[in-house]
């Protein structure tokens, strides 16, 4: 396996993920010796993972049971150690998408932090792009450095530990996209502008307040960046459930036994739902929104130099 | 597999799109075409060897010169009001009158000056505030200022303007679904992946621009052949489609029973799209009742998805006379070619039944306008386990059905039924908020991974199935919310 690639089997040195029920996840690495502790049990790596197909069920030592994925983009940033504040998927989605990005892509993103938007970039200009990484936090970079070398895609990425204010990207004229997710993205505009192909290419700044989103608009607009777009989205997700909603009893029943005050034309009559009336409920499926959502992640702030 | 950067010249023959503010139209590059965009007609033939990025202004005769970079002529003198409070609506502002304005454009006179004019001759302009003075220069601007912008084709581009033009074509599909669609199936170079999609070919065309012509696609299609209108509007390099195969759903159940074979090939696209031309159209024993209503058939003019009808008619009545020259050598050569062509469309079907027959797939992209249930439940016996699949549907309610149906099947974990809300701001000093509007749907997504599949033991699978379905706590972690 590596992030860029799918393997069949498991295989020693291996980043797998252990699933253990809804949204219950953690990634593992793989080692010939080696035990990992869940609340089903031990699974021993050299009997229990080592090549077994991905996608298989692993029976753990109390006799309760995971599955094991392949690992992805997706799944990792579900599950990785939290360095910084990281982006997540939706935000990622569009970010490529709006960026234009596709196997043979040069792209500069600062800062690197966790990881999570670096992993998803590495996977869509593989093989033939290049992630060139600026992170000013010594740790983190060495850090990123050694997840990437774990994740067998170090040779698609160039870890740089500077200030990316200060110092820009550590090449130019070379990208055909820019991503920013910094306190002052303004500060890094011209920078941008000059790691980017001379031909032009397409920028991103990612930022939680309308102030700081002011700021970088007004420098792109001064360093003579076009179709200045911010945009902002958001993920709604809904539980699927059966719902059971009780008939109100307004007497009809004692008056007139023919109609069940339930007009049989309502589409809960028909398809999935059912009515109940001996038990006075009517069934539906619906998707409910979660009590609790994200409401803001941050402003995506896109240009184009050409 | 490369394709030229955003650096590469725009050639005759080219797949382009034209962009003047937000709007967006796709046209093929050809010299001495008239192309109508946006009230306006102009040839491309001076953009020829321009570089795309490069804008245009429309001059006399429907020529095309890039456009230079003024400096803004502002009016010198900035002066304006604070309030509106004395600024009366009596119609009698503007001092030139719609005749005045005609006999200025009449004359060739550039836009810019038609705006300058204006400014001058609005009694009230000195009197508005900065603000509504910008507001009313941008206005005039957009109305009179022939400017076109020719672009490089990309799914951001494509799925922005079909969502704009043809929102009807593909499904309701916004772009930014489609972009979940692309993160959340994992879609990378060198993957073998299914797609299922009757979005005119816009999802398939998403797919094989993240692949970067490494791996391959086996494109399901219903009817008589896949749709690649949009496909084609992305200019794919030649070697993009040489691992491109398509499969017929009328033919998934044969396969997957084991009863399949190529005698009985569907009706040939190409065949039935030409019968419908010789007939005016009014053919109707080759085309499917469904390709009829909705779609466009495979062979149609993919680029202008707007063409005017005066275009239309230019074009086949040319293509008529051609035709009846040629029509004698043809009809000699047609049998054999017919037969040629029945035997490599056998070939590439076999290509393509081998490569489902391995149940190896890397992913499955489902993006129609049918019920998406019955197509995961068999297109999902092609896809290896541990990989990810997306459904888009219009309807949130189908998508309630098939998770219960693949809850009960089993075989997949971590589903999720989701929908994104895109919001859209105007950013400028001192007057920045969402904008006025915002689309207000475009389409649910349910995603999930596969896993493998004990057979026999759905029992087991449903228990877990059921325990999963609980609630989902700590998804957010609100803790984490930047401040």
């Amino acid at each position: 396996m590596s992030f860029v690639e799918y393997g069949d089997t498991i295989k020693d040195g291996d980043t797998a993920i252990v699933f253990l029920g809804h949204e219950s996840m953690f990634p593992v690495k793989v080692q010939h010796g080696s035990v990992t502790q869940t609340k089903y049990g031990v699974i021993r790596h050299s009997t229990d993972l080592i090549g077994k197909k991905y996608g298989s069920k692993v029976t753990c030592s109390k006799g309760g049971w995971v599955f094991i994925l392949h690992p992805t983009p997706e799944l990792w940033t579900m599950n990785l150690p939290h360095r910084t504040q990281i982006l997540y998927s939706t935000d990622i989605s569009i970010i490529t998408m709006m960026l234009e990005l596709k196997p043979g892509s040069i792209v500069c993103e600062s800062g690197t932090g966790s990881g999570s938007l670096s992993h998803a970039l590495i996977r869509t200009v593989a093989p033939t792009g290049h992630l060139y990484t600026v992170e000013f936090h010594q740790q983190r970079a060495e850090k990123a450095r050694e997840e990437f070398r774990e994740h067998r895609v170090e040779h698609l990425v160039t870890v740089t530990n500077q200030d990316v204010c200060k110092n820009g990207f550590g090449v130019s004229n070379i990208a055909d996209a820019v991503f920013l997710d910094i306190p002052s993205p303004w500060e890094a505009i011209g920078h941008a502008k000059s790691a980017l192909k001379a031909e032009g290419g397409r920028i991103c700044s990612f930022s939680p307040c309308i102030e700081q989103v002011q700021r970088t608009c007004l420098a792109m607009e001064e360093s003579g960046f076009t179709e200045i777009n911010t945009l902002e989205i958001l993920l709604r997700v809904y539980n699927v459930r059966t719902v059971s909603l009780q008939i109100p009893d307004l007497g009809k029943a004692a008056e007139d036994n023919s109609s069940p005050g339930f007009d049989s034309s309502s589409p809960s009559h028909q398809g999935s739902s059912c009515a109940n009336l001996q038990q006075g409920t009517v069934q539906f499926k619906s998707g409910v929104p979660l009590r609790e959502v994200v409401g803001h992640t941050g402003y995506l702030t896109f240009a184009t130099k050409s | 597999a490369m394709e030229g950067g955003p650096s590469a010249r725009i050639r005759e023959g080219d797949c382009a799109v034209l962009k003047r503010d937000e709007v967006f139209k796709a046209v093929s590059v050809l010299r001495r075409r008239k192309i109508i965009f946006e009230k306006q007609w102009f040839y491309l033939d001076n953009a020829i060897g321009h570089i795309y990025g490069t804008t245009f202004e429309v001059t006399s005769g429907g020529n095309l010169q890039p456009k230079q970079e003024v400096e803004e002529t502002t009016t010198e003198t900035k002066e304006a009001g604070t309030d509106n409070r004395n600024i009366v609506d009596d119609g009698k502002s503007q001092k030139l009158t719609h005749d005045d304005i005609k006999a200025l454009k009449d004359k060739g006179i550039k836009g810019q000056e038609i705006v300058q004019q204006l400014i001058e001759n609005s009694t009230t302009f000195r009197d508005k505030t900065e603000f509504a003075q910008d507001k009313y220069i941008k206005k005039k601007k957009k109305k009179y200022e022939a400017v076109i912008t020719i672009v490089k084709p990309s799914t951001r581009i494509l799925s922005t303007m079909y969502y704009a033009r043809e929102p009807g074509k593909i499904n309701h599909l916004r772009y930014d679904t489609l972009a979940q669609m692309l993160t959340l199936g994992n879609i990378h170079a060198g993957n073998k992946m299914i797609v299922m999609e009757t979005c005119a070919g816009l999802v398939l065309g998403a797919v094989m621009e993240r692949m970067g012509g490494y791996g391959s696609i086996i494109q399901m299609y219903p009817g008589g052949g896949p749709v690649r209108a949009a496909t084609s509007c992305f200019g794919f390099p030649k070697p993009f489609f040489d691992n491109l195969h398509e499969f017929p759903l009328s033919k998934v159940q044969s396969l997957l029973s084991g009863t399949f074979s190529t005698e009985t090939l569907p009706a040939d696209p190409e065949e039935s799209a030409l019968v419908e031309e010789e007939s005016n159209g009014l053919s109707e024993e080759k085309q499917s009742s469904l390709q009829e209503t909705e779609e466009e058939p495979a062979t149609e003019a993919p680029m202008d998805i707007s063409t005017t009808e005066e275009q239309d008619t230019m074009d086949i009545s040319a293509e008529d006379v051609e035709f009846k020259e040629n029509k004698e050598k043809e009809n000699k050569e047609n049998v054999r070619e017919k037969q040629i062509k029945q035997w490599e469309r056998r070939k590439k079907l076999k290509e393509a039944a081998a490569l489902l027959r391995e149940k190896n797939a890397d992913g499955l992209i489902v993006a129609s306008k049918f019920h998406p249930t019955p197509l995961l439940l068999s297109l999902l016996e092609f896809v290896a386990p541990s990989r990810p699949f997306v459904v888009y549907c219009q309807y949130k309610e189908p998508l309630l059905e098939c998770y219960t149906k693949l809850r009960e099947r089993g075989g997949v974990i971590n589903m999720k039924l989701s929908e994104t809300w895109l919001r859209n701001y105007q950013v400028l000093p001192d007057r920045s908020h969402p904008k006025l509007t915002m689309s207000g749907g475009g389409g649910y997504l349910l995603s999930g991974v596969t896993v493998v599949l004990e057979k026999g033991k759905s029992d087991s699978t449903n228990s877990e199935a059921l325990k999963m379905e609980e609630p989902l706590s700590k998804r957010c972690k609100l803790q984490d919310l930047p401040c």
